[in-house]
This record gives structure tokens, C-alpha cells and sequence, in this order.
């Protein structure tokens, strides 16, 4: 077995601990900030280097159940996804805890304190907590990797699906480790029969809540994931009168920071810093000693109060829940270091402060399809509403073209909501135009269409049909035909959903084609205010220019500033094409032949036909 | 950590510019290089949707765990109680960095704060904007690869002697990367480094 040492991403650390530890099926739905995990195990299957079994589900509902199956027939099995997604798979994840596993199962949550790239701050282990799991929050790729073999052992010990937790700066950071080359192993399945546990009925049920409620009493007393001393130095100087009964608590990421900060403000040899592995369930001697010894203990999570809340002692115990430790944001160093210096009696500290103005916002590239798509949405659907979804074409609401945001598949529901909710209203109904990505409609857009279609719903829905799921990297979706190890399977077409669901006008257009579809746009349109009209679909068809798998169609269209540029700047504010640079009024716009894809769908949008093909 | 390690055996690098730019890139043939000299690595970067086009830093810390005396990995947790060497944080505070490599202007206002006082910014920018600025983009397009303005920065950056490595390093992983842009990679590299008077 050869050993080298390689800079791993947080999230390639993770993917390498699973087959390392021969778990045999890994299951997942692409989000930021945890799609490295499959991401980096589907690579290794079309390479053909791993047997595991290794899927990009339609969502994590789905990709929760395959895998927990595969536990149940005796397998290590894993399933990631981000915090959000979490949710969607929340009702097999409070079921999973009552039937416990077979196979140890490990559901690898990732959490985006900050946030950076999700709509929530929420934590992952108040979820575990609900639903009465064992949850493990590492603070480096190393431990990411590393614990995932005792968290197997932990999962198949007490039969009981192991969340583990790991945060963006643990699954977007990247650190040196050793690596090693070692044969993959393989289990064979066995599903065994039980219908008391697999298919219990409530009084069953009630049977299954005892015996998971024993396990997690005991769970927080095993060994493998108890809270540590960091500084043992500190206890032997605990005594010195200004440390005296005052301890800090910290946990996952926001532990390694402290352990640089702790040194830097001299309070490593002073200050007994605790790491707690497992924030639930917290060990109750933990929690008895930590009471006993300390007058003052502070408490560092991200996000929320989950180990604080456990240490039931609202005197001593200061965090979240006492307001010295912000509920919302990042714990960043920097924050950190203000409450260690508040906490330690400190002079507060003096530093560098981040500029108080908004940075540069992200915008769809140049050239995307999205854009040209919600421009014509803008034009046909004049002082519209427009729910919008999850995606890369959330950006849409830069352009005026994305009123709602909520999560995945809402916005075909809340069209349909909205729809009632100005149906009876005095003046006439606004109209309706609702945006999904591809990838998002498969995932949760399918049941909200049929019940927009059986509830009469009228609006046009379009779907953004980019052929992948680009926002997080350009994993495939159900109309790619191929599976990851490379078998050709049905392709399942979004035009044949869409039918299938009961909507009886739909047309496929390209965004580029710009008066094309927007005379589509005015039929689909049409067609929710006629007589016997109802909702209308209309799918805007154009490969993402990031996705290097998908082949382009287009000729790039050279464009040049023709003489009649008046520098209105409707193309740079209303269209915002990264390409399009604004040089202040009266002048004449410049192209940045750098970024230009050559879509040419600027030329149709200016009003004053002052851009030309060269 | 800080009391164990010599600034010469440390350094903090912050990678700031626009999504697209290639600060990934830039960040991970650092890392590469440091690992390459038996130094470790703990870095953080941005993903998702700060990437279309937002303002993009990665935080790199580097050390060399032999000059104390050491070559044991860092946990955040030290076994023995003692303090671990290196770094266990994957965030530079603000203040802290010892060089800022700004691939864009605008990167000196969005995260010049993290720039240590007695640190170094290396700035790509049309006109002069502090001792370390290079007009890389302007460079690079002089080369025919627009797209390679941020290795003309770095290359300009080791030239510079702002940097933990010389050139010579970064150049042989470069060079081991590969890929379909290893010769204008080099190019730029090259471009950058000559610019420095090296």
C-alpha cells in the first residue's frame, strides 16, 4: 500500500473516507455546499475506479430512501445533501430513527453558516435532535475523513442512521493529507425480514420510540465521540485567580479558530477550551462536570445554540440563548476574537474593518440563455408576477424577472397561489409567469403542476431548460440517458412530463431566437385568458455555455456599436449583459470582446437598433 | 503556532478577484507548490453562486511544519494539550494577511482589510495603485490570452520576492498540471515574472 500526500477538498476528503470504509452506495442531490461529496465519487465511477453504486437522485427525499434500502440489506451506505435539502428529506429521515438500519448509514448533511450559497442559516443538528439522532460536527477535511469509519461503527452498534455534519469552511476548505491506495471492499446483501421494524405499525411505532429513545441515552454515553480538553495545560493553571471557573465550549470549525486565537490572545495556558465531537446528544457527564467546575462557560457553535441549549444552567452558561454570541451570521475569526476578548476581559481589539459598501453581485454569465429568456418574460408579461425558483436563474431577479424565492419547486406553487389570491380582485389580474430550472422542475416541480392543473390554476409556467444542473457544477439530470457508470437508461423528457400532468398547451422554443419566443411567450399567454384556456408551459431550450458536455448549435454572432448609440444604457441596466460595459451617458456603449459569447440577443433588445451584426 | 513558527516558515495568502478569473486556480498552484516543498496547506474557498461574477476570495495559509522541530499533521485537537503547529483556522482575520493577491482592482476595496498592515498587495490594475501593481490584464492580452491575466499576477508576484517560494517551484507544478493550457499558462507566468526585473 503506497503513501503520498495529496491537498484534498473538504468534500473530496469525505467522498475518500466512504470508500474507504467500504461503503457500497452513496446517494445525493447536487447543493452547494456539499455537491463535491458524489460529485467527486461519480468521477471515480465513470473512471471505472470504485464498485459502489453512486447516484445523482432526483431529490433528496428519493436519495434518502434508495440508500436507507441499501442499509436495510445489511450495506454501509451513505446519503448526502445540503442543509435545505435535509428538509425535503426530513419525513424519511424521522421514520429512519424509529426503524434504525442494518448496514451502518451515514446522511452527510452540509451546513452554510453565513449563508454563502442557501436560502436558510438553519443547523443540521437541531434537525438530528428532532429527530432523536446521534450528529458529529468535524472542523477540518481530516477529521471529515477520518471519522467517518467510527461513525459507521457508531451507526451499526446502535442500528441508528449518524448525521454527520460538516459546515461550507469544512467542505470548501482543502488541507494536505496522507493518502493511501487501498482495495475497495465489498458486502453482499442480505435483507433480512422484520416487519416489526420495516413496516411497523403505530403500536409498533410506539415500541420503536422506546427503544430509540434507550439508544440515544446510551449513544451519548459512548466513548467513541465524548468531549476532550484541548489545552490541558489550562486546568493545572485553572487555579490562578483570573482564569478561575471560566471555561469555553466549542465545537466544529469554530473550535479550530479558536485554538489559533486562543494562543494569539494568550489564553491558551489560561483558559480550559473543551471540544465537544458530538453535539447530540451531549454526554451527561460531560455536562454534570462541566456544571460542577465552572461559574462561567462559554458556548461556541455555528449556528444555532443546539450544545448550549443542552446545558441546562441559564446562570453559568453564556452563548446564543444570553445574546453575547450573535444568532445570526458566521462565526468568523474575527467575531470570535471579539467575544473571546469580552468573554476573557480583554481590551477589545483594533483591526482593519471590511468596506461598509455592498460588493460586485453576482450576475448571470454573459451569454446565458437564462437572461434572454427573462427579458422577453419581462416584455410579454408587462407588470407580472413572477415567482422564481432555485438555480442559477434565482439571478433573474437582477434583471426585474423573479418576485419570489422560496425553495425548491415553489415557484409553480405559488403561481398557482397566486393565482387564486387575484382571481376576484376589482381590477384585472395581473398575469402570472412562473420560472424553474430543468433540474429543479424533476426534483420538486412535478406534483406542484399537477395540482396547478387539477385546482384550474391559470399562468404560464416557463421552464428554463439549460440540460443540466449548472448552478452547482453541471450534474446531469433525468434527460441525460446515460447513468454514472455509463449504462444507456430511458431518458425521461420534460415535454412528456409536462403532458403527463395535464397541461394542454405547450411549445419548446430557444431563448436566442428571440422574436420566435417571445411570439410563443404571447400564445402560452393567450392561452390562460381564453375561454377554454388554462395553464400554458413554455420551455426555453439553449445549452448552458459553462457546460462543456453539452454541444452548441449556435454560430457566435459578431456584434458591434453601430452610430446610433446613445449610451441610454437600457442594454447594461435592463438586460445586464456582463459584456455590455455602461460608459456613462451620452456615450456610446463598449463590447468586451473577452466576454461576448456572441448570442447576438443584445441586437433584438436595443431600441435603437444601434447594435449590429459586424 | 505563531510563537513555534518564524514568519519565514508561514505565510498567509489572500486570493481575491471576480468569479471567472481563475482565483481557484491561482490558489490551488500555490497550495500544489507548498506541499511540493513538504510545507502544509489549510485553505477555504468560495463556490456557488458567489462564483457567477460576484467578488470570489480564497484564504491560503502555508507552513513548514519541520522548522518546529515537527512533522506531525495539525489537528485542531492536539493530542497532547500542547498547542498544535501551524494553523488549524482555514480563515485569515481581517489584519492578518501577509499578501494580498488582488486579480481584479476592485479586490483591494473588497478585501484590501484583510491585508496585514506590514503586508504586501500585488494588484492587477491599469494604472498605478501602490508599489505592486501590474497591468496584467493588458499584459496578458498582449500575449494573445486574455484569459491568463492571473498567472501573469502571480508570476509577477514571485518576482517580486512577495511570495513564500521563487518562481522556479511554482513553474515545475505548473508545468505538472498540465493541461490544454499548460504553454499559455507559462507564457503568462513568464510575462508576469519579467515584469518584476527577474
Amino acid at each position: 500500500m503506497s503513501k503520498r500526500r495529496e491537498i484534498l477538498l473538504g468534500n473530496e476528503a469525505i467522498a475518500r473516507g466512504l470508500v474507504e470504509t467500504g461503503c457500497t452506495m452513496t446517494t445525493s442531490y447536487p447543493g452547494t455546499p456539499a455537491s463535491e461529496i458524489v460529485g467527486t465519487l461519480a468521477k471515480w465511477k465513470r473512471q471505472g475506479r470504485i464498485a459502489m453504486h453512486v447516484e445523482w437522485s432526483i431529490n433528496e427525499k428519493v436519495a434518502f430512501e434508495v440508500a436507507l434500502a441499501n442499509s436495510y440489506a445489511g450495506r454501509r451506505s451513505a446519503v448526502s445533501m445540503k442543509q435545505v435539502g435535509l428538509n425535503v428529506a426530513s419525513d424519511p429521515l424521522m421514520s429512519a430513527a424509529y426503524t434504525g438500519v442494518a448496514g451502518g448509514f451515514l446522511v452527510v448533511v452540509a451546513d452554510d453558516p453565513g449563508p454563502h450559497s442557501s436560502q436558510t442559516e438553519q443547523d443540521s443538528r437541531f434537525s438530528a435532535m428532532g429527530a432523536l439522532l446521534p450528529v458529529l460536527d468535524p472542523a477540518d477535511p481530516r477529521e471529515a475523513r477520518d471519522w467517518i469509519r467510527p461513525a459507521f461503527e457508531l451507526s451499526e452498534r446502535y442500528q441508528v442512521p449518524v448525521l454527520l455534519r460538516p459546515t461550507t469552511r469544512v467542505c470548501h476548505a482543502r488541507q494536505d493529507l496522507e493518502v493511501a491506495d487501498g482495495a475497495e471492499s465489498e458486502s453482499a446483501a442480505q435483507f433480512k425480514k422484520d416487519p416489526a421494524r420495516w413496516a411497523a405499525t403505530p403500536k409498533f411505532r410506539f415500541l420503536l420510540h422506546q427503544q430509540l429513545n434507550d439508544k440515544i441515552r446510551r449513544i451519548a454515553l459512548d466513548p467513541s465521540f465524548q468531549p476532550t480538553l484541548t489545552n490541558a495545560g489550562a486546568l493545572a493553571e485553572a487555579g490562578s485567580e483570573r482564569a478561575r471557573g471560566a471555561c469555553v465550549v466549542a465545537s466544529g470549525v469554530v473550535h479550530a479558530h479558536a485554538v489559533e486565537l486562543m494562543q494569539e490572545l494568550g489564553l491558551w495556558e489560561t483558559l480550559p477550551l473543551f471540544r465537544v465531537r458530538q453535539p447530540y446528544p451531549l454526554s451527561p457527564t460531560f455536562r454534570d462536570r462541566l456544571l460542577a467546575d465552572y461559574d462561567r462557560v462559554l458556548v461556541l457553535e455555528e449556528t444555532y445554540p443546539v450544545i448550549e441549549w443542552q446545558l441546562q444552567d441559564r446562570t453559568r452558561v453564556q452563548g446564543r440563548t444570553t445574546g453575547l454570541v450573535p444568532n445570526a451570521g458566521e462565526l468568523l475569526p474575527e467575531v470570535l476574537e471579539d467575544l473571546l476578548r469580552t468573554f476573557a476581559d480583554l481590551p477589545a481589539a483594533v483591526r482593519p474593518q471590511p468596506p461598509t459598501a455592498p460588493g460586485r453581485r453576482p450576475t448571470l454569465c454573459a451569454g446565458c440563455p437564462h437572461r434572454a429568456a427573462f427579458h422577453a418574460i419581462k416584455k410579454v408579461f408587462r407588470k407580472g408576477i413572477y415567482p422564481g425558483d432555485i438555480g442559477c436563474y434565482t439571478l433573474g431577479l437582477n434583471l426585474g424577472a423573479v418576485d419570489t424565492v422560496l425553495c425548491m419547486g415553489a415557484s409553480i406553487s405559488q403561481a398557482t397561489g397566486f393565482y387564486f389570491a387575484h382571481r376576484k380582485a376589482a381590477e384585472a389580474a395581473p398575469p402570472i409567469a412562473a420560472t424553474i430550472g430543468d433540474s429543479t422542475f424533476y426534483h420538486a416541480g412535478i406534483p406542484a403542476l399537477i395540482n396547478a392543473v387539477v385546482q384550474g390554476a391559470r399562468f404560464v409556467l416557463v421552464v428554463l431548460d439549460n440540460g443540466t444542473t449548472a448552478m452547482t457544477g453541471h450534474q446531469p439530470t433525468p434527460a441525460g440517458g446515460i447513468s454514472l457508470d455509463g449504462r444507456p437508461v430511458p431518458k425521461v423528457l420534460i415535454e412528456d412530463l409536462v403532458r403527463a400532468c395535464g397541461v394542454k398547451h405547450l411549445a419548446v422554443g430557444d431563448p436566442y431566437r428571440y422574436r420566435e419566443f417571445t411570439a410563443l411567450l404571447h400564445a402560452a399567454k393567450a392561452h390562460t385568458q381564453a375561454d377554454d384556456g388554462g395553464i400554458a408551459v413554455v420551455i426555453a431550450r439553449r445549452p448552458c455555455l459553462m457546460d462543456r458536455a453539452q454541444t452548441s448549435d449556435w454560430q457566435a454572432v459578431q456584434v458591434r456599436v453601430g452610430p446610433d448609440c446613445q449610451g441610454c444604457g437600457i442594454c447594461t441596466s435592463q438586460f445586464e449583459c456582463p459584456a455590455l460595459e455602461d460608459r456613462g451617458k451620452d456615450q456610446p456603449i463598449r463590447i468586451d470582446p473577452g466576454l461576448c459569447s456572441g448570442c447576438g440577443v443584445c441586437i433584438e433588445i436595443c431600441p435603437h437598433h444601434a447594435l449590429e451584426v459586424q | 503556532m505563531s510563537q513555534q513558527l518564524t514568519q519565514q516558515a508561514r505565510q498567509q495568502i489572500a486570493v481575491s478577484g471576480i468569479g471567472g478569473q481563475g482565483v481557484l486556480f491561482v490558489t490551488k498552484l500555490l497550495a500544489e507548490t507548498a506541499v511540493h516543498l513538504g510545507w502544509s496547506v489549510l485553505l477555504s474557498e468560495t463556490h456557488g453562486m458567489a462564483q457567477r461574477g460576484g467578488n470570489v476570495i480564497s484564504h491560503l495559509k502555508v507552513w513548514d511544519p519541520r522548522a518546529a522541530g515537527s512533522t506531525a499533521p495539525t489537528t485542531s485537537t492536539a493530542a497532547n494539550g500542547k498547542p498544535p503547529v501551524g494553523f488549524t483556522s482555514p480563515l485569515i482575520r481581517a489584519g492578518q494577511a501577509d499578501v494580498l493577491l488582488a486579480l481584479h482592482p476592485e479586490a483591494l476595496t473588497t478585501h484590501g482589510f484583510y491585508l496585514n498592515p506590514k503586508g504586501t498587495a500585488i494588484v492587477n490594475a491599469p494604472t498605478a495603485n501602490g508599489p505592486y501593481t501590474i497591468d496584467a490584464d493588458r499584459i496578458a492580452a498582449e500575449i494573445g490570452h486574455a484569459i491568463a491575466a492571473n498567472l501573469v499576477l502571480l508570476g509577477f508576484a514571485a518576482g517580486v520576492g512577495a511570495l513564500f517560494c521563487t518562481a522556479e517551484p511554482l513553474r515545475e507544478i505548473l508545468d505538472a498540471l498540465g493541461g490544454p493550457r499548460r504553454d499559455v499558462n507559462r507564457q503568462a507566468f513568464q510575462a508576469g515574472l519579467s515584469r518584476a526585473g527577474r
